[in-house]
């Protein structure tokens, strides 16, 4: 078991001295963002031209939905957000801290990536996790 | 290269059969659609089938199994929610190729309750409700509210839309269910994802549809173009690159694309067209489609459902079998369900839904991952 929290998903990094942060990749050529490392460019075919790079802690609410049904144990409501990071890069998750309420969202309102434990959920081996989340700032 | 012509096509009444195989169903579909043009498995020459939850199945070999081993090549496919429109298109090109004259596509799907969408990966923890949501409502919700953040589509507008298809299958007796559901009742049913309520979710259930696609000579031959439908325009496109890929399926652009396409094809446009069923997988979906096939411009679909444009009676008709909505989603059938539906209406067999004077109708389906197929279909006789 580690004794630190494992990263919820590989985009996320956990630097061992330094704040957690989402890392994009991106192509040279053509400035596409992915999540996640990779060696062709799906939008315009250049190999071997994808750099890692540091995404941006702010942002703002694209679109979203509020969940009131999910899967077996999973626990309702929460809202499912798209955020659109302020450099390009677009991060789907929760956002938290405003109320699951349509009159309380709006769009483009300006987010923030925070980080956090993730809600609890332990792997087989009981490692522990470390998840982001936005919230409006 | 021959046109094509539907000879004979059917569904199944879509319900819930868990006591019958997934090839019992689909070649009760196949059956059906080779007694609508009176031809037998004898008489094709290759076999299409469209399944999804045994695609590793040999579905297509099963039915034959069933209906007749004549030892014909037998394809099957999976695509997603596109999956039985792509093997009409499969059997479609072969006949546009000349390799056929009678081939028989076959669609069909066994499903179980509950919600469609991504569990998450084998290792680590759960995503669901952590890093957002990957069930299909909420993510045909988050596709609907970008229509309301351009455009100001109301939860009211998306309602509209299951209102009105469910009551279009108070006149289908092969949908799912015949039940009115007036708008308070659609807005108030329990919300699965906002602004996706229950009743703005397609209903899970077995289903099979089936067409027999022959050449013009073959069906002049067998005198069977009095019902015969011609394929106009059969389109599949997959999802171009699109920004927020990663994080937010686009069904818009694949239909664009394909919508384009196909209009090109038939040589007709969105105006030619009488009546549609596209893919109101949600009732989110079903207002983005109307614009994405350009039955109105951009920021227009609000009006349009609520100036009953798209209702049964109205300028072009939408979903008037019900629609995924009503009539049910059994995924791998879905796409030939619909051209069966258009085809009827075509024949001026469509009874009290019959969509009057129809000439023109276009079929739509979009799997995620992404598929679009797009059929134009027009009446000869
Ligand atoms: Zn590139």
């Amino acid at each position: 078991m580690s004794d630190k929290p494992l990263p919820a998903v590989d985009f996320l990094k956990i630097p061992d001295d330094g704040e957690p942060y989402l890392e994009g990749h991106k192509c040279q050529p053509c400035g596409a963002i992915f999540l996640g490392a990779r060696s062709v460019c799906s939008k315009c075919g250049a190999r071997d031209q994808i750099e890692p790079m540091k995404l941006a802690n702010l942002g703002s609410l694209y679109s979203y939905s509020i969940v009131h049904r999910s899967f077996p144990g999973i626990e309702v409501p929460y809202i499912s957000a798209i955020v659109d990071l302020d450099d390009g890069a677009s991060v789907k998750g929760n956002l938290i801290n405003v109320d699951p309420d349509p009159d309380k969202i709006e769009f483009g309102m300006p987010i923030e990536v925070v980080y956090g434990d993730a809600l609890g959920r332990k792997d087989r081996d009981g490692n522990s996790y470390l998840s982001y989340f936005f919230q409006p700032r | 290269m021959s046109d094509a012509y539907i000879v004979g096509v059917d569904m199944i009444k879509f319900g819930r059969f868990p006591e019958k195989t997934v090839p019992e169903i689909g070649s009760q579909a196949a059956l059906l659609a080779l007694d609508d043009c009176g031809l037998s498995v004898q008489d094709m020459e290759a076999l299409y089938c469209g399944n999804l939850g045994q695609s590793s199945g040999m579905v297509g070999q099963r039915i034959l199994q069933q209906i007749g081993q004549t030892g014909i090549p037998v394809v099957n496919c999976s695509n997603a929610c596109a999956t039985g429109a792509t093997a009409f298109r499969e059997a479609w090109t072969a006949v546009k190729a000349g390799l056929y004259d009678l081939v028989l596509a076959v669609g069909v799907e066994q499903m179980g309750k509950g919600l469609l969408g991504g569990a998450g990966g084998a290792t680590g923890i759960p995503k669901e409700g952590l890093l957002g949501s990957g069930t299909m409502p909420a993510v045909f919700a988050e596709a609907g509210m970008e229509h309301s953040r351009k455009y100001g589509t109301t939860f009211e507008q998306f309602a509209k839309v299951s209102v009105k298809n469910h009551h279009h299958s108070t006149m289908n007796p092969k949908a799912m269910y015949q039940i009115e559901t007036p708008l308070e009742t659609v807005m108030n049913a329990e919300m699965i994802s906002y602004p996706n309520t229950k009743l703005m979710c397609s209903v899970n259930v077995d289903g099979a549809a089936a067409a027999v696609i022959a050449t013009e000579s073959k069906a002049r031959e067998l005198g069977l173009m009095k019902r015969a439908v011609k394929v106009r325009a059969s389109v599949l496109t997959s999802d171009p690159w699109q920004e927020r890929d990663l994080v937010m399926p686009d069904v818009n652009t694949c239909t664009r694309k394909a919508a384009a396409a196909a209009y090109e094809m038939a040589g007709v446009g969105p105006e030619d067209i009488n009546l549609v069923e596209l893919h109101d997988c949600f009732a989110t979906a079903e207002i983005l489609h109307y614009e994405n096939l350009g039955l109105c411009g951009d920021g227009e679909a609000g009006r349009l459902i609520d100036e009953g444009e798209v209702a049964l009676g109205g300028r072009v008709p939408v979903n008037v079998s019900g629609g995924l909505l009503s009539k049910g989603h059994p995924l791998g059938a879905t796409g030939i369900a619909n051209i069966y539906e258009v085809s009827t209406h075509l024949r001026g067999e469509a009874g009290k839904r019959q969509v009057e004077n129809a000439r023109f109708g276009l079929t739509h389906v979009i799997g995620l991952g992404s598929a679009c197929g797009i059929h134009v279909l027009e009446k000869v006789a």
